[in-house]
C-alpha cells in the first residue's frame, strides 16, 4: 500500500477484482444475518442494548473514579498496574517489562490496541520477536499485512491465499487449501510457540472496577494457552474498557458474541483476577487520545464501543471496499469516527467513506450514534480545513442549488437534456459517478413538473 | 507530573455529568426449559451432551470410547481408576500430552451452553485449554436460564481465575469455514448428571 492514499483510492484497488469484491460483500452480509438470527431469538434484545448503552454512559461519566477503584483492587489482587499517555509510552512499558524478565520472544493474542500503537514493529526494532496467535492474525502477520477486520482479521483473503502463505512459511502441501488442514497446521505450529514462550500479551474486553478483574473473550483459546503457560502475562487496555460491576458482564457477554458472529457466547470468557502462583501479571492502561475524545461532546459516545464489528459487517461501504481501505487499525464505521480524533489531517477522508444509511447505528449493541457522528465529523473537518478544495467547492455549489428552488429546477432541466442528447458528457471516466456503474436513462420530466401538470398546481 | 496523574486529570476535566446506572436485575425473558435449551444450544455450538445418573457413567463412557494408552487427567477423585488425579501442582507445560481432561463445573447456563468453572475446579488454569479433548460433568439441577442468573449466582465469590466455557475451541478465520479445535480442546463433552 502506498503512503497517503485515501479511502476512495485504496478502495479502487480493492474492487479491481469484481468476483472477489462480491464474495467479500456476501460473506460479511452472511455474518450480519447470523447476528440478526441470534438477536431475534431474544425478546429482550432491545432492552439489553439500552441497558448496555446506559451502563457505558455511566462509565464515561464516572471514568475517573472507576479507574481509581479498578487500580486499587487490581493492585490488591497482585497485579502490577501501568499507565501510558500515548502509543510510544505503551510500547516502552511493554518493552521494559520484557527486558526486566529477560524475554526476547513473546506471544500475543488479539489486541486492537497494540495494532493502534504499532507495538509489533516497535518490539521488533528493539530485538523482541512477536508471534500473533489468533489464526487470522497469524495469517496476516506471515503475509506482512494488517488485520482488515477487528473480529475477522483475514476476511479479505481466500483460502487459496492462506494455502499459499502456509505453504511458504509453514511447509504445508503446495495447493492444499482445505481450511481443516490449514487450521491443523497452524495449531501444530503455534502449540510449539505456546509451550516455549515465557511472556504472553493479551487484550482486555472488560475490566471491572468493583473487583479489579479483567475478562478476555476468544473462540480459539489462544489468549488462555498463552497466558496460563507464560511466566509473564501483560494485558493492555484502552481505559474505556472499564465497567462498574461484575454483574454488568451479564449484559455485555449476552450482546458481544451475538453481535459479532451470531454465537450465543464466545467459547471462552476468561476472568483473570490474580496471577497464578509464581507468575507476574501486568495491566497497561492506555489513553492515547481517549481523554481528548471524552471531552468532545459530539464524539465521546464512540468510547462506548465493545469492538464487536457488527457495524462493519452491515456497512455497504465497508463490505465493498475492504478493511485495508480505511488505513487505520480499526476499520469501518466505528473506525471512521475514532480515527479523526487521533489525526484529523491523516484521517479526514474516513467520515466521508459512508452513505450515512444508518445501518451501523441500528446494529450497534451499545447504541452508538455512529452515522450521526460521521455526519458531524464532516462538519468539523470542513471547518478545520481538512477537506480537499474541489470537494468543498462542489458541496458549496450543491448547497446553493438545493436552497434555491429556481436554480434547482433549471439545473435539473439542463441535466436531463444533456444526458438525453449527449450522454457521453456524463458517461465518461472524468465523472466519478460513472465508475463501476452505468448512468441511468434521464426521465422525461421531473417529479415537480409531473406534479404541477397532473394536480393543476394544487 | 507522571502519566497516571496526567491521564486522570484529563479524564476528570473532560468526563460528562454523571448519569445513573440502569437496573439490570429484570431484563431476562425466560420462555424455555433449561435442560432442553442447554442441550440444544451446546450441540448447536459443537459440543455433545451425555446424560448420566452417577459418576460411574463417566467411567463406562471413557472405557468405551478412549484407548487405554492415552493420558487422561481429572480433578474428580472418584475417577482415579481411569485418570491421573494428582497433577495439580506439576509444571503446567507437563500437561502438553494430555488426551482427555475431565473436570466438574459449578453450574451451567441454558441460553448459551456455557459452564462456569473457577481455578479450584480446573486443577490448573491451562488444563481445560491444553488438553486435546475436554469433558465436564455438571449437575442438571444447577442449570440456570441466562447470564443474569449466572452472575447472580456467582455474586461476590472470590476466585483467582474464573471461566465461562462454551463448547470446543473453534475458528472460522479461513473463509468463514468453521473448524473445531483451533488451539484449545478439539471436542467438548458435557456429562449431565441427574
Amino acid at each position: 500500500m502506498k503512503e497517503n492514499q485515501n479511502h476512495a483510492e485504496l478502495a479502487e484497488n480493492f474492487i479491481k477484482d469484481g468476483e472477489r469484491t462480491t464474495w467479500h460483500d456476501e460473506t460479511l452480509w452472511f455474518v450480519r444475518q447470523k447476528r440478526d438470527k441470534a438477536a431475534f431469538q431474544l425478546p429482550e434484545w432491545e432492552n439489553l442494548r439500552e441497558a448496555a448503552s446506559q451502563i457505558k454512559h455511566n462509565v464515561l461519566s464516572n471514568m475517573h473514579d472507576y479507574l481509581l477503584a479498578f487500580e486499587e483492587k487490581a493492585k490488591q489482587n497482585g497485579i502490577k498496574v501501568h499507565w501510558a499517555m500515548d502509543a510510544l509510552e505503551h510500547n516502552q512499558i511493554v518493552l521494559s517489562i520484557l527486558k526486566e524478565s529477560r524475554v526476547e520472544a513473546m506471544i500475543k493474542s488479539k489486541s486492537m490496541l497494540t495494532e493502534e500503537c504499532h507495538l509489533n514493529e516497535y518490539l521488533l526494532e528493539n530485538g523482541v520477536e512477536v508471534i500473533d496467535t489468533d489464526l487470522g492474525e497469524r495469517i496476516v502477520q506471515l503475509r506482512d499485512e494488517k488485520p482488515s477486520h477487528i473480529v475477522l482479521p483475514a476476511i479479505h483473503l481466500k483460502k487459496e491465499d492462506v494455502g499459499e502463505t502456509f505453504h511458504q512459511h509453514l511447509g504445508t502441501e503446495k495447493g492444499n487449501k482445505d481450511p481443516q488442514y490449514l487450521t491443523e497446521a497452524a495449531r501444530q505450529h503455534l502449540r510449539e510457540k505456546f509451550v516455549t514462550r515465557k511472556a504472553a500479551l493479551t487484550g482486555v474486553n472488560f475490566a471491572i472496577a468493583e473487583t479489579g478483574e479483567f475478562v478476555v473473550c476468544t473462540n480459539e483459546g489462544n489468549a488462555d494457552m498463552g497466558a496460563h503457560l507464560a511466566d509473564v502475562h501483560i494485558a493492555c487496555m484502552g481505559f474505556e474498557k472499564i465497567i462498574p460491576q461484575r454483574k454488568h458482564l451479564s449484559v455485555f457477554l449476552r450482546l458481544l458474541a451475538r453481535s459479532a458472529t451470531g454465537q450465543p457466547i464466545t467459547t471462552y470468557s476468561s476472568h483473570f483476577k490474580k496471577p497464578r502462583d509464581g507468575q507476574q501479571m501486568h495491566i497497561v492502561i492506555v489513553d492515547n487520545g481517549r481523554s481528548q475524545q471524552l471531552g468532545r461532546e459530539d464524539f465521546r459516545n464512540s468510547l462506548k464501543c465493545i469492538r464487536c464489528g457488527a457495524c462493519m459487517n452491515t456497512c455497504p461501504v465497508y463490505r465493498r471496499s475492504g478493511g485495508h481501505s480505511y488505513h487505520s487499525a480499526v476499520a469501518g464505521p466505528i473506525g471512521s469516527i475514532l480515527a479523526p480524533n487521533l489525526d484529523m489531517r491523516k484521517n479526514a477522508d474516513l467520515p466521508f467513506a459512508s452513505t450515512l444509511c444508518g445501518s451501523c447505528s441500528n446494529v450497534c449493541p451499545v447504541k452508538i450514534d455512529i452515522h450521526d457522528q460521521l455526519y458531524k465529523w464532516r462538519q468539523v473537518l470542513v471547518q478545520e480545513g481538512h477537506v480537499p478544495f474541489a470537494k468543498k467547492v462542489a458541496m458549496q455549489a450543491m448547497s446553493f442549488t438545493l436552497s434555491h428552488p429556481g436554480v434547482f429546477g433549471m439545473a435539473g432541466k439542463v441535466g436531463r437534456k444533456v444526458m438525453g442528447m449527449a450522454p457521453f458528457v456524463v458517461s465518461n471516466g472524468l465523472n466519478p459517478w460513472y465508475k463501476q456503474r452505468e448512468m441511468p436513462e434521464p426521465p422525461k420530466e421531473s417529479f415537480r413538473e409531473w406534479y404541477s401538470k397532473n394536480r393543476n398546481g394544487q | 507530573m507522571d502519566s497516571r496523574a496526567n491521564i486522570l486529570q484529563a479524564i476528570a476535566k473532560n468526563q460528562p455529568t454523571a448519569t445513573p446506572l440502569p437496573d439490570v436485575s429484570d431484563i431476562a425473558v425466560v420462555d424455555y426449559d433449561s435442560v432442553e435449551k442447554f442441550t440444544a444450544t451446546l450441540v448447536g455450538i459443537g459440543g455433545q451432551v451425555i446424560e448420566i445418573s452417577d459418576i460411574q457413567g463417566i467411567v463406562e463412557y471413557v472405557n468405551a470410547y478412549h484407548a487405554g494408552n492415552q493420558r487422561i487427567i481429572s480433578t474428580l477423585p472418584q475417577l482415579s481408576s481411569i485418570a491421573e488425579t494428582t497433577w495439580q501442582h506439576d509444571d503446567p507445560h507437563s500437561l502438553e500430552n494430555v488426551e482427555l481432561c475431565i473436570l466438574e463445573a459449578q453450574f451451567g447456563v441454558a441460553e448459551n451452553g456455557a459452564l462456569w468453572l473457577t481455578e479450584a475446579q480446573m486443577g490448573q488454569r491451562v488444563a481445560p485449554f491444553i488438553t486435546q479433548n475436554l469433558a465436564v460433568v455438571v449437575k442438571k439441577s444447577t442449570l440456570v436460564p441466562t447470564m443474569h442468573h449466572a452472575y447472580d449466582r456467582i455474586a461476590q465469590a472470590e476466585y483467582p481465575f474464573g471461566l465461562f466455557l462454551a463448547g470446543p475451541s473453534k475458528t472460522a478465520d479461513i473463509e468463514q469455514s468453521l473448524v473445531l479445535g483451533a488451539h484449545g480442546s478439539r471436542s467438548m463433552t458435557v456429562f449431565l448428571l441427574s
